[in-house]
């Protein structure tokens, strides 16, 4: 049973990991927190739905029009609903914030019009596929989304660290003046993040549809606020956070189910957040300086 | 000066956003009344309008929409045959006690309304009808089967099927068939008709003298069921008890399943729908539920029904949609009995007098109090289709 439960904490988590990873990706750069994502990790889902239950292509092509469909919506919830509130006089910095509040509601009413209410079944050959090592069971897919997480979490840190597109996005995140002064196209490099963020919210959108064979409009809203307290947990704007703190709370939910009780199993993760902000209130690789924004 | 009134303007566009997209649920509901007025009055008919709170936007939405679906076919059926001329005013609760409330009191203070049909979940329902009770308007769930709701006052009604009267049926023929002596229950904690059904199949396991192997529980939301699955998996159950509404429920089968739980699952009024074969495929199979209504049913009127819903609105009925589709035609008949369409305690009257009424779910009388009296068929589903349960 331990080896079955690790098992599922450890798919759990990395899904948890791959959603914080898209937000942690716009507050590093934006300081922005994006409610819209979770909206977008839905629509991602409904669009694996879409192409491989509907229209029956193939899985990778599944994968890559979630990614494309995802990414162009972070480009019009970039285009439409951030970039008109930055850097004017007089902005509360916390309007970007509402507009986002407000992309995710039209987002799940617009899934709701579009696909109907209730779970739609993700049926692919490939989530089918699985091994068994005496009586534990794994599948193929819960495999697969560990994989992806930790690749994506490498690819995400050499991409930021050695990229000329990564150091240029450092620096914006740094100061947004000083880098256009210094020549870089602060405009392109922020619609590239919201971009690349939504279509990693689209991946993990395509993996829980197969993981858990179960994709609803409502399906955004706790994945983000769980992304949500995952980066707080992990340390905001850290990529490695992310990935830690999004195994750590899906391992810790699956066990209090395993040896405790089932029906505190979501309030855990706002336990883990209230104790981080009194313990160690940047997060757990979250650095002192990113407060000074 | 100038900025804060910049400050303000774009708060207010933030705001107007949000509020906009609000407003999507409840307008929906407002157009959905008016397409349905429709049909013309005809001279001889009675008049009358009925107030519909229903579950239409959230999380529970698929429930909402089968009733008003399945209450609008048979409007048109009874506007048709002209004896009622029937009009709907259909408002959405959101599945929220708060707002049920709110919207149930704007029809009841609207005086040209006659009775009132909804909430959806049992939980909106205890917030709404003892506020109807009151006001002295017909109140009646079509969904609401938990334990004491008739018993809210005079005015209370439904036809919803109590869980005290079906899930005990099927967990009977269940054991009796399977011989099960060891059984798991897994139900979502957050909602009063699914912890209803959960304490029906506890009380009567215990009756029974089951062994509970293990009690487990889950929130509305979640897509991942499978950490308590793991450990029902490892608790060795003859039997899964599963007060689940069929949203949920669908999914826990298909990772039951998977995980290799190939024992039969045995489900409340909420797990009866066909769109558990549609989410789960084969993992739907080994389902068995309690239910006054049995969609494949031989019976001419159930098979009239399939094929006027489907042609209507494009996919097979449910049991909400059937109770909701009876529902109105309880309401029409005892508008028909009382001959008027206004007068509320002379509805109130006739409709607590319906007796042996022949509707789709079979021969239908209200008790003493209010409450259901009739059959309960116990069917499985095997093969991918919902069969009567054989022992």
């Amino acid at each position: 049973m331990l080896i079955e439960q690790l098992i599922n904490g450890v798919t759990l988590g990395s899904i948890y990991a791959i959603v914080a990873l898209g937000f942690t990706l716009v507050f590093g750069v934006l300081g922005i927190i994006n409610m819209a994502h979770g909206e977008i990790f839905m629509v991602g889902a409904f669009i694996g739905v879409l192409t491989t239950s509907v229209l029956g292509w193939p899985l990778w092509l599944a994968f890559l029009a979630s990614i494309v469909v995802t990414a162009i919506l972070g480009y019009f919830l970039e285009v439409f609903s951030l970039r008109p509130l930055r850097g004017k006089k007089g902005v509360s910095h916390l309007a970007p914030l509402i507009s986002t509040i407000g992309v995710s509601i039209f987002l799940e009413n617009l899934s709701h019009h579009l696909f109907g209410a209730g779970n739609k079944p993700f049926r692919a050959e490939f989530a089918e596929i699985r091994f068994e090592i005496g009586s534990v069971t794994i599948y193929l897919v819960q495999i697969t989304i560990f994989v992806i997480s930790v690749i994506l979490m490498i690819g995400l840190s050499i991409w930021l660290s050695k990229t000329k597109a990564g150091k240029a996005l450092r620096a914006t995140a740094e100061n947004i003046e000083t880098a256009s002064i210094l020549g870089v196209d602060t405009k392109k490099i922020i619609t590239l993040t919201v971009m690349i963020a939504s279509g990693m919210g689209g991946i993990a959108g395509i993996l829980v549809g197969m993981a858990f064979n179960s994709v609803s409009p409502q399906m955004g809203l706790s994945m983000g606020l769980k992304g949500l307290a995952i980066i707080i947990l992990g340390g905001m704007g850290s990529v490695k956070g992310a990935v830690v703190g999004g195994l750590i709370l899906g391992l810790s939910e699956t066990f209090l189910v395993a040896y405790g009780d089932s029906g505190y199993r979501d309030a855990i993760a706002f336990i883990m957040i209230i104790l981080i902000l009194l313990i160690r209130p940047q997060g757990i690789f979250g650095s002192k300086a990113a407060e000074g924004r | 000066m100038k900025r804060y009134q910049h400050f303000f303007l774009t708060m207010l566009a933030a705001f107007s956003l949000l509020v906009l997209a609000a407003c999507g649920n409840s307008t929906s509901g407002g157009e959905e009344s008016d397409a349905t007025d429709e049909g013309q009055a005809t001279g001889g008919a009675i008049e009358a309008k009925i107030g519909v709170i229903s579950y239409l936007s959230g999380a529970g939405a698929a429930y909402g929409e089968a009733i008003t679906q399945g209450l609008k076919l048979a409007q048109k059926e009874i506007n048709e045959q002209g004896e009622v001329h029937i009009d709907l005013v259909i408002e959405d609760s959101a599945g929220e006690a708060e707002q049920a409330v709110n919207v149930g009191q704007k029809l009841m203070a609207d005086d040209s309304i006659l009775a009132i049909i909804g909430p959806t979940l049992s939980t909106e329902f205890f917030a709404v009808a003892p506020e109807a009770d009151l006001n002295g308007i017909t109140i009646m769930g079509t969904s609401t089967t938990v334990d004491g709701i008739p018993e809210i006052g005079d005015y209370v009604f439904r036809n919803a099927v109590p869980e005290s009267l079906a899930i005990p049926a099927a967990i009977e023929k269940a054991v009796k068939r399977t011989g099960a002596k060891k059984v798991a229950l897994i139900y979502g904690n957050d909602d009063a008709l699914t912890k209803g059904g959960f304490e029906v199949m506890k009380r009567k396991a215990e009756e029974m003298g089951l062994e509970i192997t293990t009690i487990e529980t889950y929130q509305k939301g979640q897509s991942d069921y499978k950490a308590q699955l793991t450990k029902i998996k490892n608790s060795n159950p003859d039997l899964v008890l599963a007060s689940c509404l069929y949203n949920e429920g669908a999914v826990i089968l298909d990772q039951a399943r998977k995980m290799g739980i190939s024992v039969p699952f045995v489900g409340g009024n909420g797990f009866n729908s066909p769109q558990v074969i549609e989410i789960a495929g084969d993992a739907a199979n080994g389902l068995i539920v309690g239910t006054p209504y049995f969609g494949d049913s031989e019976d001419p009127k159930i098979v009239e029904f399939n094929k006027n819903y489907e042609a209507e609105f494009g996919k097979k009925p449910d049991q909400f949609a059937a109770q909701a589709y009876d529902a109105l035609y309880i309401y029409a008949d005892a508008i028909k009995r009382a001959g008027t369409g206004e007068d509320r305690d002379a509805f109130r009257d006739a409709l607590a007098a319906t007796k042996d009424f022949d509707g789709i779910l079979g021969k239908f009388s209200f008790d003493d109090v209010g409450d259901v009296v009739m059959d309960v068929t116990v069917v499985e589903i095997k093969d991918g289709k919902f069969v009567e349960f054989e022992e």
